[in-house]
């Protein structure tokens, strides 16, 4: 399998400060990647880097075999993007926003208007194309969002903490959609501070912390080298310890052996542990 | 291509005008208004500037008031919202377009906004000073000033880091000019330093061309030149902030 996207050496500084350190990282096509880490790790760095909005330090990125540094409007041609932030343009409709953008991308305009009407109806919204974005909810801008960036039928699709912000129901229609787009062809690179995102839709992750990769591999291959069963001790000053255990039977010998005033929770492990056990902190917020 | 790409951009602002047209139409009219009040039939009444009655005179200057602060507004503030809060400015630079027709089309949207003003208060103006001159001349000048403005309203709102920033840069340039620019009154009244250094203003040069396009005097063309400069500069500023912000 080709690679999609080849990052080597790749480093970003602000003011002295190194965001993004020595990146080195290959997705294939066809891939759906999860590129993990806490807010602040280097992640949204990295993706503006790779969409041409951000010049790195130093380093290199092929995105299908292109340098982003030397030709940048091929790439651009080549990746779609559903950014954190709501990056539609509030003063036009739903359809109007997915027209700009296939104008900008070169679309004829018969291709425009069955490439709106099939992507609306992709995402579920062909009965909103007329609503302006101020008048649609939260869940239905992030799929106009997801519908925007599929206009032009990119190679490699870039998702910034797409589920940011939205609630369960709509988060797990937002993965339907992914999964979709991963099945239909797409590369995904997903990036995401909720684990179980990653873990739900991811065949492979990497993990950023500190703006350096500290792992790369499939969930499951990482949560076995970590251990498949987590047991959780609460100790008396309320803080948490976490032992792991390749099979239940291990970690319920474990459970026998400790003191009976303990409350003590057995459980599978997660991708969350492997961050925990790596880095010492909660992927979640900081 | 460039032309394609700066009209699509400028497409999308077309698309959102045409639904409140009537709504911009009457907000942008309101300050020109209330200076033709104001100066026109207020305070200018019974002046006489060379043969010429002050209404007559501050007209132009209105028309070049008001294509400055459009074209400025239209291009600079949308953009700084667009980069800064909408953040769809964003998607703009990721689109395989030339940097210089994003920049085009955005100047654009400045440019159609400013032509918009000014040609409906002209219509308006007519009535009340009939002999206006509106020529070819007259245009071009108009939309020279138009484009130069919106250029400075883009390379603004690309160096502006907060929309705070293009409140001070409207009330440190765009504020003075409007009442320094040779709009209201004649740079032969002022003493001669200051009028030099009005010269500085591209406002001044917008307002002496148009004046003497309107009233069918000997044209400027070191003001036309002026502008041409003033545009230049513009347009490399903003490409150079552009290209410090992307790839």
């Amino acid at each position: 399998m080709s690679k999609i996207i080849e990052i080597s050496g790749l480093s970003k500084e602000y003011s002295g400060r190194k965001v993004v350190d020595g990146l080195d990282l290959e997705v294939e096509r066809g891939e759906l990647f999860g590129f993990l880490g806490p807010n602040g790790a280097g992640k949204t760095t990295t993706i503006r880097i790779l969409t041409t909005l951000t010049k790195p330090s130093s380093g290199q990125v092929l995105i299908n075999s292109t340098d982003v540094a030397k030709d940048p409007e091929r790439v651009k041609s080549d990746f779609g993007i559903v950014q954190q932030h709501l990056s539609l343009n509030r003063d036009l409709t739903i359809a109007e926003n997915l027209e700009l953008h296939a104008r900008l991308h070169h679309l004829s305009p018969r291709d425009r208007r069955e490439r709106i009407s099939e992507l609306l109806d992709y995402v579920e919204l062909s009965d909103y194309a007329d609503y302006l974005v101020d008048d649609v909810s939260g869940g239905m801008k992030r799929r106009a969002m997801i519908a925007r960036a599929l206009i032009h039928r990119p190679k490699l699709l870039f998702l910034d903490e797409p589920t940011v912000g939205l609630d369960a129901q709509t988060r797990r229609r937002v993965w339907d959609l992914i999964r979709k787009m991963s099945s239909d062809g797409a590369t995904v690179f997903l990036t995401t501070h909720y684990i179980e995102e990653a873990e739900a839709l991811c065949r492979r992750v990497g993990i950023i912390h500190h703006g350096k990769l500290i792992v790369l591999g499939e969930p499951l291959d990482l949560r076995r080298k970590l251990g498949m069963i987590a047991v959780e001790m609460q100790t008396n000053g309320n803080a948490t310890k976490y032992r792991y255990f390749p099979g239940r039977a291990e970690a319920s010998e474990f459970i026998r052996g400790l003191p009976g005033t303990q409350r003590v929770v057995m459980r599978e492990s997660n991708l969350e542990d492997v961050f925990i056990e790596l880095t010492g902190q909660k992927v979640l917020g900081d | 291509m460039i032309a394609q790409d700066a009209y699509n951009i400028l497409w999308a602002d077309l698309a959102a005008l045409k639904r409140r047209w009537l709504r911009y139409l009457t907000t942008t009219l309101i300050s020109p208004l209330l200076y033709l009040v104001a100066f026109g039939w207020g305070l200018g009444r019974g002046i006489n500037l060379n043969g010429t009655s002050y209404l007559e005179f501050v007209v132009p200057g209105i028309i070049a008031l008001t294509a400055m602060t459009t074209s400025f507004n239209g291009a600079g503030t949308r953009l700084n919202v667009d980069r800064l809060y909408f953040r769809s400015f964003d998607e703009c630079l990721m689109a395989p377009i030339k940097l210089h027709s994003l920049l085009l089309g955005k100047a654009l949207i400045g440019v159609v906004r400013g032509i918009f003003s000014s040609v409906a208060f002209l219509a308006l103006a007519t009535l009340i000073a009939p002999s206006i001159h509106i020529g070819p001349m007259f245009l071009a000048g108009l939309l020279l000033t138009c484009l130069t403005f919106s250029f400075l309203g883009v390379l603004a709102a690309l160096l502006a880091k907060s929309h705070e920033d293009m409140g001070t840069f409207g009330s440190i340039i765009l504020l003075p000019m409007t009442f320094l620019g040779g709009t209201f009154f004649s740079l032969s009244q002022v003493p001669t330093g200051l009028k030099y250094s009005l010269y500085l203003l591209p406002l001044t040069h917008a307002s002496t061309w148009l004046r003497a396009a309107a009233l069918n005097q000997l044209l400027p063309w070191p003001s036309f030149l002026v502008l041409l400069i003033f545009l230049a500069a513009f347009v490399g500023g903003s490409m150079i902030a552009v290209r410090k912000m992307s790839i």
